[in-house]
């Protein structure tokens, strides 16, 4: 791998001015994907700036309701957090879910929300990709596509997000706090952090350079009783979703949906949001019929490639089961 | 096999060592002032190299040289036209994409990655063809051609009940946990390197070939392997090329294959297009058994492995046809991997069978009980034992096969379906030469010594139970040395032939041992020894004994005070009883059961329970053999839903080349397995009664697993993985 500097951030004022300073240089916070993508030679930071010992990784209940998962925390802190547990346990879930305890050991929320795409054309310098290198083309649109989107891609770009989290995050809508250079914080709506490809694959996200993620904060749930977090797999763990499906459903005391949310993983560059299907449930009794009927409203749009058609009926099938696992308190 | 039938016997002798670290692997070796080499590989598949620019790489800090075909030396390996192996950095010829095509040697392993991304290589490049569906015409003869048995296309033809059908296995990798890699150091003309290799004596041969020089200046080092399923069974490029730095730059070199660079750093499984044509009678005898196979080879070289054979020894069928073919693609040339050829045509033939028996309605065991083969049917020889009969019986009981309900989909857990499977495998009981030295010591200690490996199946523990049982000794006095040619030769380690050639090597030399002391005790003036040979001695603990008597007893500590030495070392080359053999056919056998349960609705498999039954003469290393017949069982589960290698074939290139993307099973994946061994008191095979049993404990598992899930979903799986895609659409 290309030479580099690593320097440690003091706090998260330093960690931006660092940052802000070198337009060639990253963070690092668990490390667990960076360093492999740099020892791909995918990522050539020119410096690291080490920000995995800010102190960020609290996870704590917000004065004005909700909790505060700190940017720093680690996956696993965070999935077994009481607060987690109780409130969210579909993000418990999506969590668990993803990679390896040991991966899941040393990698941060906020590191998760940043981790690149599995396109095995991105991992391979010998290919054309313009996520990596912009303007050279998308080698998965017409090739191996198995893995690749079937919503909101474009002709530059069909790659997919790999995050288990930040499913459950897009479910929960949760809010993403960063602070930028000038010392200036912000919030990003989960909805609007990462970016479908359009023209400029290059571009995951809309976290500027030199902005930091402090924490995620979770809205107040009414949720946690009738929610679940469904992953398909080609093996029973440590692989990344064909599909996976953040269901959360409230109910009125009447009995029926008051209101229902439903990500998709595996399927789109962001977590995907079947908007009109959490619609369409709103009022409805919960059951077969209405979910039946919401996950085929939720693929209804999907445009398939070459090799992923069965990722339409996959992931119809699965909001199916995870809206019925949710029902039935979360059990599988 | 049950915990507590395993529970008091031998464990690894080599574990302490693995488990702590103690046990060096080929990267970790050392010689003073090492420096490291980076392999670059080609990005095209087929075509010429026009020029490799390395000024850029050179000019980086730490880089020593860049050696590519432009200046590297010359070998002494005379070029050969096609077919023949490759050998790396001699021509600018690209016969596969990740071909290596130049070595950055540099002082720090990073800085030598580094420079070896700035090496600029300009190709003509030329049309390239992966793709084995559009090279089946081009297919020709493996050389295994044989004579029809009867007449297999009329009696096809003729056939009551038949099944046709076409069978496909993509490209598998070894994805061994520890990479190819070589450590090599010159001092002066002699050459000393740590390798990763299943074959010490191979590995000298490549060596004193390539460089033309004596055998006797070489010395290969190979004491742990991290596993090698035949991947480690031809000497790589790795070998070649880390040899060739640290003679022109006069450092040690080590070159270890990135995860990614090792999908063409050794072959792979081929992919195979079988087609399968049976008929039987309405009874269930077989008829007709028509078995044609092709795999691919690569552009530049011939490899074939015996896909279709399974076809002819495993039933008695009065007519079979067996057609082998190999074809040309641009990739690396294949390898064995474990079980080669056997578990691919076993997958063919055994789901056939199984297709067979839903036409006839007849139990698939049964089926298989109806056509079994008392003799080998290829050729009227006697086996030298086949417990596969008892092998069906105790395995379908263990199972509770008789409470299946024949109909697929019948069978539910909850929303999951359930299915059950069987299948037979076997696997060819070969022995080789292969040569030991023992030398027992005053203070009651062994030492043996075999230049063999030990690639994971246990053979420091195999070996060392041998030698303590034919020398009286506890294990822990009784150490094996292997992995080195310093060491007596013996064979590669593939085949499932190790215990059986080595072994005995060692339980013959350990009986010389033995004679020795027996026979020069008797020369001592008044020896209870005197004319007493050695077949009339008792060896046990840790002395010798005249039969019926015990006042004669000696240990051998007193034994070797006696005769005056201070150890007693035989070396001994065994050889097969080739006759003897020859009038048998001679092969482990095997009955497979297993569940599986399918989620339908969202596509997932899981193999929730196996009983693996294995008849292979008598069992040496208990604990091993069931650690081979269980990973057998893991590996099969790989093949049947999880493990493919993906070529883009518009780049010749594969693009799964790492652990996240090529699936082999993980922990949660394997259920409840089962394994039980079937004793056979095998005279014939060699004097240990043993025969392999590390191939045969795969051969049967893709068929099983597939056949499971054709009774619980109705699906037939003819093509592997069984991945979700597969069965949600
Ligand atoms: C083998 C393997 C399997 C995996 N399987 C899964 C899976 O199944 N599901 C899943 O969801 N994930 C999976 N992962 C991915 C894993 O979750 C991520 O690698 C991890 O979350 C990244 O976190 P990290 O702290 O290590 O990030 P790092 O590697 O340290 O950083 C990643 C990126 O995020 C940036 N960054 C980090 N923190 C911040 C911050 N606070 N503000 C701004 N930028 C920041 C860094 O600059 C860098 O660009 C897998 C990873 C591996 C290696
Ligand atoms: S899908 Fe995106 S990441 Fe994959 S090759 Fe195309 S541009 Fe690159």
């Amino acid at each position: 791998m290309k030479s580099f500097s690593f320097k440690r951030a003091a706090d998260p004022t330093n960690a931006v001015q660092m940052l802000g300073a070198d337009k060639d240089s990253k963070f690092i916070a668990g490390g667990t994907n960076i360093l492999d993508l740099m020892k791909e030679g995918i990522e050539q930071p020119t410096g690291l700036i080490d920000i995995s010992r800010l102190a960020l990784s609290v996870v704590k209940a917000n004065p004005a309701g909700g909790v505060s998962i700190g940017a720093l925390a680690r996956n696993t802190d965070t999935a077994n957090h009481p607060l987690i547990r109780q409130n969210y346990p579909m993000l418990t879930q999506a969590i668990l879910a993803g990679a390896s305890p040991q991966i899941r050991n040393m990698a941060t929320n906020g590191g998760n929300l940043m981790q690149r795409t599995r396109c095995p054309y991105f991992y391979d310098l010998a290919t054309p990709c313009n996520k990596r290198q912009p303007g050279t083309g998308c080698s998965a649109k017409d090739g191996l596509n198995r893995y690749s989107a079937i919503f909101g891609w474009s002709d530059s770009c069909v790659a997919v997000h790999p995050s288990d989290m930040c499913v459950a995050l897009a479910a929960l809508d949760a809010i993403v706090k960063v602070r930028g250079a000038n010392g200036k914080e912000r919030s990003i709506k989960f909805a609007d952090f990462h970016v479908l490809p359009a023209a400029s694959p290059q571009k995951d996200n809309s976290l500027a350079h030199g902005e930091l993620i402090t924490s995620i904060d979770l809205p107040t749930s009414a949720c946690a009783k009738n929610s679940y977090y469904l992953k398909v797999r080609e093996r029973s763990s440590y692989a990344f979703a064909l599909v996976s499906v953040a269901a959360a459903l409230d109910l009125a005391a009447s009995g029926t949906i008051k209101t229902a949310r439903i990500a998709l993983g595996g399927v789109a560059a962001k977590p995907w949001r079947a908007e009109e299907a959490e619609k369409y449930l709103v009022g409805k009794k919960p059951g077969e019929a209405a979910f039946r009927e919401a996950a085929k409203i939720a693929v209804s749009q999907a445009k398939p490639l070459s090799d992923n058609g069965y990722k339409v009926k996959m992931a119809e099938r699965s909001i199916f089961r995870a809206l019925t696992n949710a029902m039935n308190g979360g059990a599988a | 096999m049950i915990d507590d039938d395993l529970k008091n016997q031998p464990s690894r002798v080599d574990g302490r060592a693995k488990v702590t670290g103690a046990a060096k692997y080929i990267a970790e070796h050392k010689f003073p002032g090492l420096t490291y080499g980076y392999l670059v590989q080609s990005t095209i598949a087929r075509g010429k190299i026009l020029d490799i620019d390395s000024t850029e790489a050179e000019k980086k800090p730490g880089v020593i040289k860049v050696i590519s075909h432009k200046n590297a030396p010359k070998l002494s390996i005379t070029e050969r036209p096609i077919p023949r192996p490759f050998y790396a950095l001699t021509s600018p010829e690209i016969w596969f994409n990740g071909q290596p095509i130049a070595v950055v040697v540099a002082e720090t392993f990073e800085q030598a990655r580094f420079a070896a991304g700035l090496v600029k290589v300009t190709y003509d490049q030329q049309k390239s063809e992966t793709n084995i569906r559009n090279a089946m015409a081009q297919g020709f003869t493996a050389g295994r051609d044989q004579a029809d048995r009867g007449n297999p296309v009329q009696a096809f033809a003729d056939a009551e009940f038949k099944v046709e059908a076409e069978y496909h296995l993509p490209i598998e990798h070894h994805n061994a946990m520890e990479p190819h890699a070589t450590v090599a150091n010159w001092e002066g003309s002699k050459l000393t390197v740590y390798e990763k290799s299943q074959g010490i004596s191979g590995s000298v041969n490549y060596l004193a070939n390539a460089f033309g020089i004596p055998a006797a200046d070489i010395r290969v080092l190979s004491p742990f392997s991290g596993g090698a399923f035949g991947a480690a069974l031809r000497s790589g490029p790795q070998l070649l090329i880390a040899t060739m730095a640290a003679r022109e730059t006069k450092r040690p070199v080590k070159v270890v294959y990135s995860r990614r660079q090792l999908a063409t750093a050794h072959g792979y499984r081929p992919e195979s297009v079988q087609n399968i044509k049976l008929g039987a009678d309405k009874t269930g005898k077989l008829t007709a058994i028509i078995h044609e196979a092709t795999h691919n080879t690569s552009a530049h070289e011939n490899f074939s492995e015996g896909l279709v054979g399974v076809s002819r020894s495993l039933y008695a069928c009065p007519n079979v046809k067996t057609v082998a073919k190999i074809t040309r693609l641009d990739l690396q040339t294949p390898l064995w991997m474990r079980a080669p050829g056997m578990v691919s045509g076993a997958f063919a033939l055994e789901s056939a069978l199984d297709e067979l028996s839903y036409k006839l309605k007849i139990d698939p065991m049964q089926l298989r009980l109806m056509n079994y083969a008392e003799t080998d049917p290829d050729n009227g020889k006697p086996f030298s034992s086949k417990a596969l009969r008892e092998c069906y019986k105790q395995a379908s009981e263990r199972f509770g096969w008789s409470k299946r309900n024949p109909e697929p989909r019948s069978m539910r857990d909850g929303r999951l379906l359930v299915g059950w499977g069987m299948a037979t495998g076997t696997w060819p009981a070969g022995q080789s030469p292969a040569s030991a030295r023992v030398t027992l010591r005053a203070d009651g200690t062994a030492l043996v010594e075999s230049g063999t490996t030990d690639i994971g199946p246990g053979t420091y523990t195999t070996m060392t139970i041998i030698a303590a049982r034919s020398l009286g000794l506890p294990i822990e006095k009784v150490r094996f040395a292997l992995g080195d040619n310093d060491l007596p030769p013996s064979p590669g380690q593939g085949g499932s032939t190790t215990t059986s050639s080595v072994g005995t090597a060692v339980q013959e030399a350990c009986g010389l041992v033995v004679k020795e002391i027996v026979e020069t005790l008797g020369k001592e003036q008044n020896s209870p020894f005197a004319g007493v040979a050695v077949n009339d001695v008792l060896v046990e603990n840790g002395g010798i004994t005249v039969k019926g008597r015990s006042d004669t007893r000696i240990s051998f500590a007193d034994a070797l005070k006696r005769i005056n030495k201070e150890n007693v070392s035989v070396l001994h080359r065994s050889t097969p009883n080739a006759g003897e053999r020859s009038k048998y056919t001679i092969a482990s056998h095997g009955a497979q059961f297993a569940e599986v349960k399918v989620d339908e609705e969202i596509g997932t498999i899981r193999v929730t329970r196996v009983v693996q039954g294995t008849a292979a003469g008598k069992i040496i290393n208990p604990k091993g053999a069931h650690g081979q017949e269980m990973g057998g069982v893991v590996w099969g589960i790989g093949m049947a839903l999880t493990e493919k290698t993906d070529v883009d074939h518009r780049f010749g290139r594969i693009m799964n080349p790492n652990l996240a993307g090529y699936h082999v099973p993980v922990n949660a994946d394997v259920g409840q397995i089962e394994t039980i061994f079937v004793d056979e008191d095998d005279k014939i095979v060699n004097p240990l009664g043993a025969k392999g049993l590390g191939e045969l404990g795969l051969v049967g598992i893709p068929a099983v697993i597939a056949n499971a899930v054709y009774h619980a979903t109705g699906k037939r799986f003819r093509e592997l993985p069984i991945t979700p895609d597969k069965i949600i659409l």
